[in-house]
């Protein structure tokens, strides 16, 4: 099992939330994050006094998957969260050791 | 000759005019006109529409989310606190018949509002009016200066500091000009306040900003308006209520009211057109909070000229105050240093300057399409206009600093005039008030 866990430009949540379901992703969690990367911040001015805003609002995408989908999961999300600028964000994968349905108690790949 | 004589005559005719219109020269023969009257209540609500909550949310929308409470209580509470000093004795200080103090002072005679009653006429309107509508200028005045040390004021100085404010600054000041004090004999031209309030509650900022001291972390710290939409939406309360506070300082319902309505609409909208282009200009974009600082700029400059200036004229006062106030709040304070968090130095001070003296310009009927409807008290030349306005300034600026000064140090040596800093950072919503602005 693998976490794939996607940093995207909020307002391609919508568009990535779709493409995941359409390759049968049955979940995914989404939290509202700030960061910096190669986009770093902005500035806002506000009567001459100029403010650096390090940090930028994103959202971050998690989906836990068998090892099969790991790929289509990163296709999905490259594809629809890219716009080709600077701040489309990142996907990181990492090993999932362990997942569990609390309900049932089911474990490993059913309980994704 | 004879054109030169004539135009002496119309000059003549013109300053009686204006006489009439100053306040304090109430005509006790008058009678009571239904249709002023019927204005003056408006005028009277627009006004104190400006303040709550027109200014409030002016105001509020440029503090820190933390902070956006103590913001719109001080000025609901202002609003509170003054109406009854107003009527306890203020109204007299202001509008009273000092006797042989009357050059500075009005006394107190009509303390309590003794012999306000129904029938009391003032000029045209019922007296329980006119001490209405001055009530609301009062009540805007002392808030305008809350900007100044937002964020950092003990709400419980700030209520003591400002009922000493209104009584021995705000008070005398407006008996000078308007109460048949001394500022009234020399022709000094403020229709509806530029001095007495704008001038008036910018150098009292100023100072109270100085005494005060800098917020903590300015200015390497952002401090960036939290809600720009809530300042734009009272910049355009406090636009529409300055139409009772310019068109309604006429006292009547007449021509000069009608015109003070149309320079008020123009010299607003040129300024805030000035600022966003000044802007775009130096900065290179073109910003909410600039265009609603521009016309609040504007508003300021014409409210001294809005009696007797033409629409020309008006157009040149709310250019000046447009790209003056832009300067003074964006270049001058950055250079100076001193932390007047809302600039109501930068846009009441500066802008009241630039308004009173064009005002001293403007109003001469010589100057062809620019022309307005003529000088002040004796005054036959700009110059000697000119002097006069800067003589209504200087007395202001000194008067007001001094004593303001003053009243701040007694008030911190009594009991503090500052928040502590745990207090600041934790936000005054939540310090002062045990409330939160945003519960999300």
């Amino acid at each position: 099992m693998k976490l794939v866990s996607a940093i995207i430009k909020p307002f391609k949540l919508d568009d990535v939330r779709e493409a995941l379901s359409e390759i049968g992703v049955q979940g995914v969690t989404v939290t509202e994050v700030k960061g910096f990367g190669r986009q770093k911040g902005h500035t806002e001015l506000y009567r001459g006094a100029e403010y650096v805003v390090d940090f930028l609002p994103k959202v971050k995408v998690e989906v836990a998957v068998d090892e099969g989908m790991v790929d289509q999961v990163i296709e999905a999300i490259t594809n629809t969260a890219r716009t080709g600028k600077i701040g489309d964000g990142k996907i990181f994968v990492t090993n999932l050791e362990q997942a569990i349905r609390i309900r049932t108690g089911e474990t490993g790949p059913e309980a994704l | 000759m004879m054109t030169k004589f004539n135009n002496k005559g119309l000059i003549a005719v013109l300053v009686a005019a204006v006489a009439i219109s100053v306040p304090a020269i109430a005509l006790a023969e008058e009678k009571l006109n239904s249709g002023d009257t019927a204005w003056m209540l408006v005028a009277t609500a627009l006004v104190l529409f400006m303040t709550i909550p027109g200014l409030s949310l002016f105001y509020g929308g440029m503090v820190r989310s933390k902070n956006v409470l103590s913001i719109l209580m001080q000025c609901f509470a202002i609003t509170a606190l003054m109406t009854i000093i107003w009527m306890l004795y203020a109204y007299s200080f202001a509008f009273g018949d000092g006797g042989s103090m009357n050059g500075f002072f009005g006394g107190f005679d009509k303390a309590l509002l003794q012999g306000v009653g129904v029938d009391a006429l003032s000029g045209t309107i019922p007296e329980t009016v006119f001490m209405t509508f001055q009530m609301t200028f009062a009540v805007i005045t002392p808030a305008l200066i809350v900007g100044a040390f937002a964020e950092r004021m003990k709400f419980s100085a700030m209520l003591i500091f400002m009922a000493i404010w209104v009584s021995i600054v705000y008070a005398p000041i407006s008996h000078w000009v308007w109460g048949g004090g001394w500022l009234a004999k020399y022709g000094v031209l403020d229709f509806a306040g530029g001095t007495v309030v704008h001038i008036n509650a910018g150098i009292a900022g100023l100072v109270t900003a100085l005494v005060l001291g800098k917020r903590h972390g300015f200015p390497t710290t952002a401090m960036p308006p939290h809600n720009l939409g809530l300042t734009l939406m009272g910049a355009s309360m406090l636009w529409v209520g300055w139409f009772g506070f310019n068109a309604g300082s006429e006292l009547a319902a007449d021509g000069v009211a009608g015109m003070a309505m149309a320079v008020t609409q123009i010299a607003a909208a040129t300024a805030a057109l000035a600022w966003m282009f000044s802007e775009w200009v130096v900065h290179g974009k073109p910003s909410v909070l600039g265009i609603a600082s521009g016309a609040v700029s504007g508003l300021v400059a014409i409210t001294p000229a809005s009696g007797s200036v033409g629409p020309m004229g008006a157009l040149v006062i709310g250019l000046a105050a447009g790209v003056g106030c832009f300067l003074a709040s964006t270049k001058l304070k950055r250079a100076m240093g001193y932390d007047d968090s809302l600039d109501v130095f930068g846009v009441h001070a500066i802008g009241g300057i630039i308004g009173a003296l064009l005002t001293g310009i403007f109003s001469a009927t010589t100057l062809g399409v620019f022309s307005g409807s003529g000088l002040g008290g004796d005054n036959t030349t700009i110059g000697a206009q000119l002097g006069a306005q800067f003589m209504g300034i200087a007395a202001t600026v000194i008067y007001t600093g001094i004593v303001t000064y003053v009243i701040l140090k007694v008030v911190d040596a009594v009991i503090g005039l500052r928040v502590s800093e745990d207090e600041e950072i934790e936000g005054l919503d939540l310090s002062h008030h045990d409330e939160r602005g945003y519960i999300i």
